[in-house]
């Protein structure tokens, strides 16, 4: 998500306050409820678990942390409850993490609603999470002091345990109940630094063996009594409808239920319904469909990138405008660089398939979703069902991958589902998208051109820049159109016009054509190309100043630019011992960017085997502020990075013709696989006490710019248009 | 529709299908484990990863009919196997999976891989794991995992 996002609601929490409450099950259960402005008043009935607790204390000494976040991947399953569970003292090895549904008290205290994006789970959930920690912990002692009739200051908690003056004790889970009688603690401090147990360690995830054992269900693994699957042909064209149907043969196919069109989000679509995949797969492949698709713009890529390279020749919405925007002009030809860059559609394929399960019985639904965004598909589904929210329960499945994919604007995946199952009536029903419909199914990275125009100035450091940015606004027509600042989307140029590099006269803006394309958020967003751009850009300018290219950033590096100093400072001093090493044909190639307020730096090694980038090894600096979970960070750095790969693959495009895009699946659109990944990687993190920034993103824009700096040194090309088809 | 009996996990199973379901679908809608995943459908992600007669096969693209009667050992009961013990346990240590969709294919071909090869080089490990596609791109971490299951077991 954006960092418009981030910045846009951020007042909107005036207080928050606790609700504790015992339960029928045994216990102590702890709420945070959050003062908004709307939803106040609803929030403060009280509700039978699991709705609104955050932590259970278990009669059998369990505890219950519940995440307000999806995990798909990213760590916060275990994260979360580290923090929680180290303010509060408890016995982490009792500690179970579940992913909590929808519902008000697990909105973003940010955002303002519930979701992943921006990275911002951590960022945003710190001081959330251990606050409730140190409370619930602050309650428990309280009530083993009036039973032991002593101050609660002359008590001490360790592993689930209260510890008296006079050699008393008292499990947690013994005093729940009597604790959830007593008045809610104020002001209750933090552990100071050196009183963390978990928090700042390196922690193993919770959820790691079930799923290396395969009993760890994600949503497309859900099975319910009576279910059926669905699956929906979509029209080949976005927009399209559907014509006509010839359904005979699909409904002759064993084990098929019924087909029928309904409404897309765009367009229309073939909905077939059946006891098992195979039988609904089979019948889909059989419908026969003729579509209308002369009223929908029918998109082309090589078209569209001969348009916007049109657009990027003129000046678009302005970003930035420091100095003189027509210093350029006045910069002598020789000393000038133009460069244009291309950029395709991308699209996320996370591993697990998207798939939405829903019941609706009339008068209520039940929803199963991985889902980014549970109160926005909640919403949706309670809207296409003609419900009030409340009337939808909506479970967050564990999910296999996301990137952004899981987070739509317009809920289209959960809007489907509902209308499948509002047709089957109490028959709970699971949407599944295959791969095809995945890969082809729109919400792709937008495509981009970018065009440059950079005065070096007599010092070899850029003097003018002027940058025009070509490419779809992903909020626009969205919800979250609001955002735009006067019709600019700063998730098209998060990265540059922010850039922390000096220029004095520096120019940057951008177009939003409307394409008949939905987009949405790639893992780091704009970043992704906008990262490429610069840091391309400013490895040539250090190249052409025959400067080294990490001295050369730090000397263009703004003064409160720290986080991007201390990255880089770093990453010279770990990769002294191989840089000056590698072989002959090999080249090291340097990037740095941030993003949603992390900074990474990036060193690579690599040669060119088969005509393609081998990635010997890599070295990563990252300056997350306080590191909660350095083994996470290390792993979201080795991951996102190699996931940034994914630009760079020769296959890594999607592409239109005529309105069709022309790829189905994985071997049409390739991803990295072990081989194009780097073989070793050492993650170093800048020591900080400064408040925790995200992790899942900001890895993934540093690794294709360091990679192609590289290649560059060894063919003294460079590569401006992605994906690198050709070396 | 027809009847296939089959040897899963050391198991007979019975179970009704069109012969050209593909094992993955079986497996997972007819005998309900789901720990095999459906990620492509055409073999080009490995994550419906099964050892079939021991082999390592995409169980998506393997239609019912022609399993015929070799073993079919799936990510359920790999952890009844030796060298699949040490290889689950070997990711536990190292951290290996992130969303963990692809994990139990790569499992599947890191254990095939270790029985076949009990010292593999880096490039060895490439050429057994080069099917099996991680979107989170834990390949760092599963080459580390690989390695240290096989001192292990050695």
């Amino acid at each position: 998500m954006t960092t418009a996002m981030i910045s846009g609601r951020s007042s909107i929490i005036r207080r928050t306050f606790l609700r504790v409450s015992s339960a029928a099950a045994g216990g102590l259960f702890v709420s945070l409820y959050l003062d908004w402005p709307a939803s106040a008043q609803q929030t403060a009935k009280p509700q039978s678990y699991p709705p609104d607790a955050f932590v259970h204390v278990r009669p059998d000494g369990k505890i219950v942390i519940q995440v307000n976040r999806l995990e798909f991947g990213q760590g916060v399953h275990t994260a979360l409850p580290m923090l929680l569970a180290d303010e509060m003292d408890a016995d982490w090895s009792q500690v179970i993490a579940d992913l909590a549904p929808a519902s008000d008290v697990y909105r973003d205290p940010l955002m303002g609603i519930q979701m992943v994006g921006g990275s911002g789970s951590i960022a945003h959930s710190f001081e959330q999470y251990r606050q409730l920690g140190a409370r619930t912990r602050a309650m428990l002692v309280a009530g083993a002091a009036a039973q032991w009739k002593v101050h609660p200051g002359q008590c001490h908690t360790e592993a689930s345990v209260v510890h008296g003056p006079n050699r008393q004790s008292a499990k947690y889970a013994e005093l729940a109940s009597a604790a959830a009688g007593l008045p809610i603690p104020e002001n209750v401090p933090l552990k100071k630094e050196s009183d963390l147990r978990l928090t700042g360690k390196k922690i193993r995830r919770l959820d790691s063996r079930s799923k290396c054992d395969g009993s760890q269900k994600y949503g497309l693994d859900l099975e319910l009594p009576g279910m059926k699957v669905a699956l929906v042909a979509h029209p080949p064209v976005f927009g399209a409808k559907v014509k006509s149907f010839d359904a005979s043969s699909a409904r002759a196919i064993p084990g098929v239920d019924d087909v029928f069109e309904i409404p897309l989000v765009r367009g229309t679509g073939i909905v077939v319904v059946a006891n098992r995949f195979w039988a609904a797969k089979q019948a889909r492949d059989q419908l026969h469909a003729d579509w209308d698709a002369a009223s929908v713009e029918r998109a082309d890529s090589a078209q569209l990138f001969e348009k916007y390279r049109e657009l990027a020749r003129t000046p678009g919405i302005v970003a930035v405008n420091r100095g003189d925007p027509n210093a350029i002009n006045a910069i002598p030809a020789a000393d000038r660089i133009v460069a244009e860059y291309e950029f395709p559609f991308l699209a996320h394929t996370p591993m697990e398939p998207l798939n939405t399960t829903v019941r609706f019985d009339g008068a209520r639904a039940e929803v199963w979703a991985g889902s980014q965004f549970q109160t926005v598909d909640q919403m949706a589904v309670a809207e296409t069902l003609g419900l009030k929210p409340e009337k939808v329960t909506f479970h967050t499945e564990m999910a296999g991958g996301g990137f952004g994919r899981r987070a739509t604007p317009d809920s289209h995946v959960q809007r489907e589902a509902a209308l499948i199952a509002k047709r089957l009536r109490g028959i709970p029903v699971k949407l599944i998208w295959t791969r095809e419909d995945d890969v082809q199914g729109g919400y792709y990275r937008p495509m981009h051109v970018h065009r440059l125009e950079v005065g070096v100035g007599a010092d070899g450091k850029p003097a003018a820049w002027r940058h025009v940015i070509v490419g779809q606004s992903i909020l626009a027509g969205t919800p979250f159109a609001s955002m735009l600042k006067n019709g600019l989307d700063e998730s098209t140029v998060e990265g540059a016009a922010d850039t922390h590099y000096t220029v004095p006269d520096f120019h940057v803006s951008a177009h939003h054509p409307v394409i008949n394309v939905p987009v949405l958020w790639w893992r780091s967003v704009g970043h992704s190309h906008n990262a490429f751009v610069m840091e391309t850009l400013i490895d040539e300018l250090a190249t052409r100043a025959n400067a080294d290219p990490i001295a050369y950033r730090e000397s263009l590096l703004a003064p409160d630019a720290n986080k991007l100093k201390t990255c880089l400072a770093l990453l010279e001093e770990k990769i002294a011992s191989w840089r000056p090493r590698v072989p002959r044909g090999h080249a090291v190639g340097i990037a740095c960017h941030e993003c949603f307020g992390t900074g990474v730096a990036c060193a690579v090694e690599v040669s060119i085997e088969n005509r393609r980038p081998r990635i010997h090894r890599a070295t990563i600096a990252v300056d997350p502020g306080f590191a909660v979970n350095p083994l996470t960070i290390e792993s979201q750095m080795q991951g996102g990075v190699s996931f940034g790969i994914t630009q760079l693959m020769p296959k890594g495009a999607i592409t239109l013709k005529d309105g069709r895009v022309e790829q189905r699946n994985w071997d049409g659109y390739t991803p990295p696989y072990i081989k194009d990944a780097p073989v070793t990687m050492d993650v170093h993190i800048v020591p900080s006490g400064e408040k925790p920034s995200g992790c899942g993103e900001p890895p993934v824009p540093v690794i294709s710019p360091a990679i192609v700096n590289a290649l560059s040194q060894l063919t003294g090309k460079r590569y401006r248009r992605l994906p690198l088809t050709e070396i | 529709m027809q009847t296939f009996k089959l040897i899963v996990n050391d198991e007979q199973k019975e179970v009704s299908a069109d012969p050209r379901t593909p094992l993955l679908w079986v497996l997972r809608e007819d005998l309900k484990m789901t720990g095999t995943k459906y990620g492509c459908g055409i073999a080009s992600c490995g994550a419906c990863t099964v050892h079939l007669g021991g082999v390592p096969t995409r169980s998506c693209v393997v239609p019912i009919s022609l399993v015929g009667n070799r073993p079919i050992m799936t990510i359920e009961a790999i952890s009844n196997d030796p060298v699949g013990r040490v290889v689950q346990d070997a990711w536990v240590s190292e951290d290996v999976v992130q969303c963990g969709y692809c994990q139990s294919g790569q499992i599947m071909s890191a254990v095939a891989l270790l029985k076949a090869m009990p010292k593999p080089s880096d490039n060895d490990i490439e050429d057994s794991m080069g099917g099996n596609l991680c979107r989170c791109a834990t390949y760092v971490r599963i080459r580390q995992a690989i390695k240290t299951a096989a001192r292990q077991l050695g």
